[in-house]
């Protein structure tokens, strides 16, 4: 049995193990998704996350260990966010007619969005840093780390608030549009990215076109106006 | 692939330059969406072509047909954050279930209503 101990050891160590943990986690979350019909609320992002964090929690490999091969799929996050540009260009002529009211929606929404995480969390009288780390939810992860720093909040905690506010847009947006009667699809795709980032953005694009389009859009829109206006409305209204 | 896949990577390498150099509170792949963006234009009106290159076009399309498992690993680190999750669970949850299900209602109906015909 030694020689059991000695590979757990090298895998633990080694990106190699934890690169092919998310590659089969990801492709057993699909998997699952297509079996449950493409259903919003089995969404891959969460069911790949789960088992993962499950996983580690039960082998009792530290994350630091498990980002050391996973960073090879993270890394490519950011050319990913670079080629949303292709959607919205073939989507252009569609996006150029109604540049004025999409960008009024999703710089409302934005401020909707912090807004209601700030109201909600000072009426169950959290703390200020919980507080502050709530405002910037629904912008993507490295913006939003940044704005709460500015504003008193735990850097760390907001990518997780981040991340889980991306889950639930996603897999419950769509039921929440069709329940309020959305069915324009630039709207859809607007508020899902305006909501839920990039997790939603990635649904988006695998339903409709035209919804992954707007939703890119609406996701770097709100990136932009969030750290611009955040912190200023935060001095304004909080002092 | 190798030139599309470089292509992405120059944009967001000139985004992360442009953010720092001008102090942009934008992360560089932001910026260099932006970039991309200018470039497809500026390459639609001087060959008169719109569509996106047929090679380049595939490879955004197969990142983006990935783009989930892009946010697995760093949604992993969830696991870090398991009990100051666990200590203010009620306002977390309530903020992050209500606020984001409100904040998708409330940009839907707007964007529908400014949107309409």
């Amino acid at each position: 049995m030694t020689g059991l101990a000695e590979i757990w050891v090298y895998l633990a160590r080694e990106p190699l193990a934890a690169l092919t943990a998310t590659l089969m986690a990801w492709l057993a979350a699909q998997r699952l998704h297509r079996l449950l019909g493409r259903h919003p609320l089995a969404n891959p992002v969460l069911f790949a996350v789960a088992l993962l964090a499950a996983g580690l929690l039960w082998s009792g490999v530290a994350y630091r260990d498990y980002f050391q091969g996973a960073q090879f799929v993270h890394f490519l996050l950011g050319p990913a966010t670079v080629a949303l540009a292709v959607p919205l260009y073939r989507q252009w002529q569609l996006v150029r007619q109604s540049a004025l009211a999409a960008a009024a929606s999703v710089v409302l929404g934005g401020v909707f969005a912090a807004a209601s995480g700030v109201a909600l969390a000072w009426m169950l009288d959290a703390a200020p840093e919980v507080t502050a780390s709530l405002a910037p939810r629904s912008v993507t992860t490295p913006v939003a780390m940044g704005i709460a720093e500015q504003l008193g909040g735990l850097p760390s905690l907001t990518a997780a608030v981040v991340i889980l506010s991306g889950i639930v847009g996603a897999a419950l947006g769509p039921a929440v549009l069709d329940m309020v009667g959305v069915k324009d699809w630039r709207a859809r795709g607007l508020a899902i990215g305006t909501a839920a980032h990039g997790i939603g953005t990635a649904r988006a694009l695998g339903v409709n076109a035209t919804a992954g389009a707007f939703s890119g859009l609406a996701m770097g829109l709100n990136a932009l106006a969030t750290a611009l206006f955040l912190p200023l409305l935060w001095r304004l209204v909080i002092g | 692939m190798i030139p599309s896949l470089t292509t992405l990577l120059a944009c967001q390498l000139a985004g992360e330059a442009l953010g720092r150099a001008l102090r942009l509170p934008v992360p560089g792949p932001v910026l260099g969406m932006v970039l991309l963006f200018g470039l497809l234009l500026l390459r639609g009106r001087l060959r008169g072509r719109a569509e996106v290159p047929d090679e380049f076009g595939r490879t955004a399309d197969a990142l983006l047909g990935n783009l989930g498992l892009l946010f697995v690993p760093a949604g992993v680190g969830v696991v870090l954050y398991l009990p100051l999750l666990a200590r203010d669970w009620a306002p977390l949850s309530l903020a992050v279930v209500a606020g984001t299900l409100a904040t998708v209602a409330f940009t839907g109906r707007l964007a529908q209503w400014l949107l309409r015909p």
